[in-house]
């Protein structure tokens, strides 16, 4: 049976409020803006981000109170510096209080692969002597065969992860290309994954290229068609990065009354996705598109 | 040839870069200081960045993240966020660059929150950037120099330099030898290798020592042989500007 399933309808049904959730894995990159539109229009609140880097998409859900607490390594606007929304969550509890989980992009990465892995926890070297290493999460642990000191980093189960993906086929199966960031270590660390993805393609291309399924579908709950649903972020061979995007958002976004037009503007104003790339007019959808091609030359599989 | 100081930082971040070293390259000024190196003197050089990708020429396009499109086409590899960890842990990688909001006297960085007259502001917090001063064989720092910055011992510490000083890295077991250089707007920087405390080695030209000294909150160290950072060359310059045409980030 299919996993498609419309963005309204996954979301309608897996994100619950109070779950955890890990977006933005990949970094900087196809950041999957679609399904987080969707969950502020459909209100959802008291939820746990998890990410490194998330970029302007996790400071848009603390904004809209969606957000109780997150386990992130940096919170903000890559391009344009501080996010205003998390700003006024950290300092003054607006709109809803929230907990902030310190962590550092290594330590997140290990926190998800540990779950991954199926262990509780996952040793490491990397942030001794940082005040990030003072928190609960971490504790001190010897090496039984050496006996060096090393910093344990609890496991992070996600409740769900939604990716977006270039292609994936209706069961799941997922080919994504580029940086990976933490996306297969968050993939296989989730109870559940929603996919949002470029292109839904038959299952003959998923096993044509196999090197490339970084996720495979029997992990996967959920599979959304959502072409440029990483926008405003790039996704490779798909669609380029809007940075005067990020920057208009971080000039609309200094008052809590700005980022309320904003809000109104681009995500309750518009019922889907489709609509809010309608409402970036002919031009601004026009730049995304990468300009000529860039092919790798095919490999054989032959046998 | 004229210059702008931002463009004199990229050519010294440059000439830290040696050829043939793996190096955990950043964005903006430290991209641009690896992508001088590998067009002057250092084409050996290797880039890494967080997301997972490794480059063996930076991309000519100019980017605003690590993951715009330019930076994936033509990489070397592309990977995980925790194998380039890997590199980093293992004691692979060679140079790291930093930042931060804050900095202390010996090299140690805040970007969690500062505070200024009780108002506290809440910072973007870590990213890699403690994965790096931790672990790095060594790392240079690059900031704007204002007082406000330059603290003599910063808030919260989130990449740690040399901690409270002498073998303070050795003691806590941080596997990476710590900074060797903050390049500032103003000058030049390296580390006392017994104290590990930050001390004025050059001063950029046309800025003197007292400017330097009323910018840093804290009695500072001047080497007795301190210098003038040497403008950047012809070549630095042509390089600087290949790959940052309309001085995004260097005017």
């Amino acid at each position: 049976m299919s996993k498609a399933l419309s963005l309204r309808d996954a979301i309608a049904a897996y994100v619950r409020d109070g779950m955890s959730i890990a977006m933005g894995c990949a970094l900087e990159s196809s950041i999957p803006f679609a399904a987080s539109h969707e969950i502020i229009r459909q209100r959802r609140k008291d939820l746990t981000l998890i990410g490194p880097i998330s970029d302007i998409q996790f400071d848009q859900l603390i904004g809209a109170g969606c957000v109780k607490k997150i386990q992130a390594s940096w919170v903000g606007n890559v391009a344009a510096g501080l996010g205003h929304n998390f700003r006024r969550a950290a300092e003054h509890g607006q709109p809803v209080p929230l907990a902030i989980e310190e962590h550092s992009n290594f330590t997140i990465g290990l926190a998800l692969q540990a779950a991954a892995m199926g262990l509780p926890f996952l040793p490491t070297r990397s942030i001794k002597g940082s005040d990030i290493a003072k928190e609960s999460h971490f504790a001190r642990v010897r090496c039984p065969f050496s006996g060096e000191e090393l910093l344990a980093v609890a496991a992070i189960q996600p409740d769900l992860a939604i990716i977006h993906v270039q292609r994936a086929d209706d069961q799941g199966n997922a080919h994504l290309w580029g940086n990976y960031g933490v996306v297969r270590e968050a993939a296989l660390a989730a109870k559940k994954v929603i996919l949002t993805c470029e292109e839904l393609v038959d299952h003959s291309v998923i096993v044509s290229d196999p090197n490339r399924t970084v996720i495979p579908g029997f992990a996967v709950t959920s599979v959304v068609h959502e072409p440029n649903g990483s926008f405003p972020s790039p996704t490779q061979g798909y669609a380029r990065r809007d940075d005067a995007f990020y920057f208009e958002y971080h000039q609309a976004t200094r008052t809590v009354e700005g980022f309320h037009k904003w809000l109104d503007k681009y995500v309750f104003g518009v019922k889907n996705h489709r609509e809010f790339l309608e409402l970036l007019g002919p031009e601004r959808r026009a730049a995304l598109r990468p300009e000529g091609e860039l092919f790798a030359p095919p490999v054989s599989f032959n046998y | 040839m004229t210059y702008t100081r931002r463009e004199l930082m990229v050519a010294a971040a440059a000439r830290e870069i040696r050829d043939g070293d793996i190096v955990f390259v950043g964005m903006r000024l430290p991209l641009l200081g690896f992508a001088v190196a590998k067009e002057t003197h250092a084409p050996g050089a290797i880039g890494i960045f967080e997301n997972g990708v490794i480059r063996d020429w930076p991309a000519l396009h100019s980017i605003f993240t690590m993951s715009d499109p330019a930076n994936i086409a033509g990489a070397l590899s592309c990977g995980g966020l925790n194998e380039v960890m890997y590199l980093l842990q293992s004691g692979r990688v060679d140079l790291g660059f930093i930042g931060g909001a804050e900095i202390d006297r010996f090299g140690n960085l805040n970007t969690h929150w500062v505070e200024d007259q009780g108002k506290r502001t809440r910072l973007p917090g870590s990213g890699g950037a403690a994965d790096i001063a931790v672990m790095a064989r060594q790392s240079i720092i690059i900031m704007n120099h204002e007082r406000r910055r330059f603290v003599d011992k910063v808030r919260y510490i989130t990449s740690p330099g040399f901690g409270s000083g002498g073998d303070w890295r050795q003691r806590h077991g941080l596997s990476g030898g710590g900074p060797r250089r903050a390049i500032t707007s103003l000058g030049i920087f390296s580390f006392d290798e017994d104290t590990g405390e930050m001390m004025l080695s050059a001063k950029h030209p046309g800025v003197a020592a007292d400017e330097i000294e009323k910018e840093t909150g804290w009695p500072l160290r001047i080497a007795e042989d301190l210098t003038e950072t040497a403008p950047p060359s012809a070549d630095e310059l042509h390089a600087v500007r290949k790959y940052d045409p309309k001085g995004v980030w260097t005017s």
